[in-house]
């Protein structure tokens, strides 16, 4: 047996925690007295570092100076001058101040709560109905489950585009099915009504192979006899559902919503392309509302945008470490 | 009687796969829609009387933004891989002082939203001179990727058994041999997967291109896209052409490798 095979074999992807099957491969060898082993092993050290070394310097001059190069800019006052100068007047919490006091800071917040809590209820209930119906074998529904991952992987930019065409207001292809129907025609993406209605149907199409797949996944982790038992009881199929999927699939249910959380936090590309955020402020969110601060209009107004994308980060982090905290315990459990 | 019941499954598995696409066969229908069809109402659901002019266009105005992009894509995949392999190898296997740390780092990188790396790199690259350059979209779009990349090696290297790194020491292979020659090559369906969300990534970035790469000359083609759609409204069939094409990577990835597509989907959120 090759070693892919030993390693495919060790149950499901989700279980395969690291840290239970400990390698040391390089610091086993024979011991001989104490401190011919504490030589082996500062050396097994540094080799170890070695490797390690290149990612570490990575995070620290792409993630942590970029992240503080943000918070510093959000302290001071740059300005057009500040790029050729390099020099910009430390404000303490100015930029805070005046984003907290704006009128676009309520707003933004609303929306970024309802645009992320809707968009998950919709992507996660609808990504398990689907996972659940998959789950059932019939003929195709592996090549059915694979295509449905097609949304999921086209750039933002293209699913954003086709579905600013579909909704548009004259000669989109869903006002000519409403209008077929006898409705009226609605104004998705230029009425402060259904704009953020128009961002939140394009992002749920985008969430949900994402949600499907995961809980496939959880489901596969059901054990069998679990439905025997279930199903020797007289258990219906509504029952099982309700008593016996939901309440074991509530780990990776957990995670899949968690990571929903802090990836729709994010989520930019989508409402930029559809609306830029607007008519008016209608579909502007934390994300979009740091970007066109910083790189929407004429004069870039860096330090105030950071202000926005510091607020967004600690909510990110909140649900962050939330989801850190859940993953623990299912790979624990 | 199984059987038979089977098939209404399939048969509503199809239908619904077919809304779900449906905004899919929308582009491509749009995409072939004569510009003088584009404003009817109601729009022609099959493309009657299809003009392959949208594709004309694609090819004479967007061939600089595609091939900008397969270079910061592969750019992109190459420094990922450089990164990440290396470094997943020793946090499986070498038991680094610190390592949970750096998983730990890695882990709450992924969860810095886009704009503010975006801002942090606009003013770091503005005084490195890297803006609207092809390096800093790579540098930029590899941090979409290799905490990723990361995570997935060390979850498939963490289940290569310890006997087999064992017996390569004793035939005398230091730790880099031994991750070139055994680990490297076993690992070859995870190098696979991280490549291809890697390319897919930094193929379909916006945020940063769009940040980064402003005005520069060679700029990939999600600006390209962009500046259609804010140039000319009217040319929808030149628009979805080029979406059309944008998403060709994604298409050839599903149909090549729809295994490590699965496989990464679900190791990217269920790992630690």
């Amino acid at each position: 047996m090759s070693a892919t095979q030993v390693a495919r074999k060790k149950g499901t992807p989700a279980l395969t925690a690291r840290g239970r099957s400990g390698g040391a491969a390089f610091d086993d060898a024979v011991p001989s007295g104490r401190r011919m082993r504490a030589r082996q092993h500062r050396r097994a050290q540094l080799t170890a570092w070695a490797f390690v070394a290149p990612v570490v310097v990575y995070l620290v001059v792409f993630y942590a100076y970029p992240l503080y190069r943000n918070l510093d800019l959000s302290f001071r006052d740059y300005t057009l001058r500040s790029f050729i100068d390099g020099t910009a007047d430390f404000v303490w919490f100015d930029n805070y101040a005046t984003v907290l006091g704006s009128a676009t800071f309520a707003p933004a917040l609303i929306n970024t709560a309802v645009f992320t809590g809707v968009s998950i209820l919709f992507q996660f209930s609808i990504g398990l109905a689907l996972a659940v119906f998959f789950f059932r074998n019939f003929p195709l529904a592996a090549t059915l489950r694979a295509l449905f991952l097609v949304p999921w992987l086209l750039p933002l930019l293209v699913s954003a585009s086709v579905w600013a065409w579909m909704l548009n207001s004259e000669s989109g292809i869903i006002n000519a099915a409403i209008e077929a129907l006898g409705g009226p025609q609605v104004n998705w993406l230029t009425s402060p009504e259904w704009a953020m209605a128009s961002v939140l149907i394009a992002n749920i199409w985008i969430g949900i192979p994402f949600n499907l797949v995961i809980l496939y996944s959880g489901l596969q982790g059901i054990p069998n006899d679990v439905y025997e038992a279930a199903s020797l009881d007289g258990a219906n199929g509504w029952q099982t559902f309700w008593r016996v999927t939901l309440p074991l699939l509530r780990p990776v249910s957990a995670i899949t919503i968690l990571l929903g959380l802090v990836y729709t936090l994010k989520v930019f590309d989508i409402i930029w392309i559809m609306t830029k955020g607007g008519p008016v402020n209608a579909s502007t969110t934390l994300s979009i509302w740091s970007y066109r601060l910083g790189f929407g209009g004429q004069s870039p107004d860096l330090s105030p945008a950071a202000a926005v994308g510091n607020l967004l980060i600690i909510l990110a982090f909140v649900f962050g470490l939330i989801y850190i905290r859940a993953q623990r315990r299912l790979v624990n459990s | 009687m199984t059987a038979r019941r089977s098939w209404w499954k399939t048969l509503i598995g199809v239908a619904l796969t077919g809304i779900m696409l449906f905004p899919l066969y929308w582009m491509i229908n749009v995409s072939l829609t004569q510009p003088t069809d584009l404003r009817r109402d109601p729009p022609n659901l099959f493309p009657v009387n299809p003009t392959f002019d949208g594709y004309t266009t694609v090819i004479s105005e967007q061939l600089p933004y595609l091939a900008t992009s397969l270079l910061v894509g592969l750019g992109t995949v190459a420094l990922t891989l450089v990164l990440s392999a290396p470094a997943a190898f020793a946090l499986a296997k070498l038991r680094p002082v610190g390592g949970t740390a750096v998983n730990f780092l890695l882990l709450i990188a992924q969860m810095i939203p886009g704009i503010i790396m975006a801002m942090g790199f606009y003013l770091i690259f503005n005084s490195w001179g890297l803006l609207d350059s092809i390096p800093g979209l790579i540098l930029a779009d590899s941090t979409l990727a290799v905490p990723f990349g990361v995570l997935i090696f060390t979850a498939f290297m963490t289940g290569i058994p310890d006997e087999l790194l064992s017996a390569a020491k004793i035939d005398g292979a230091g730790a880099w041999r031994s991750f070139r020659s055994i680990v490297l090559p076993i690992s070859r369906n995870s190098v696979v997967t991280v490549s291809l969300f890697t390319f897919l990534w930094a193929w379909s970035d916006f945020l940063f291109a769009s940040t980064l790469n402003r005005g520069g000359d060679l700029q990939p083609i999600t600006i390209g896209i962009y500046k259609y759609i804010g140039n000319n409204t009217q040319d929808w069939n030149a628009i979805m052409a080029t979406a059309v094409v944008a998403s060709i990577p994604a298409a050839v990835l599903l149909v090549v490798a729809q295994r490590y597509v699965a496989a990464g989907v679900t190791a990217g959120a269920v790992k630690d």
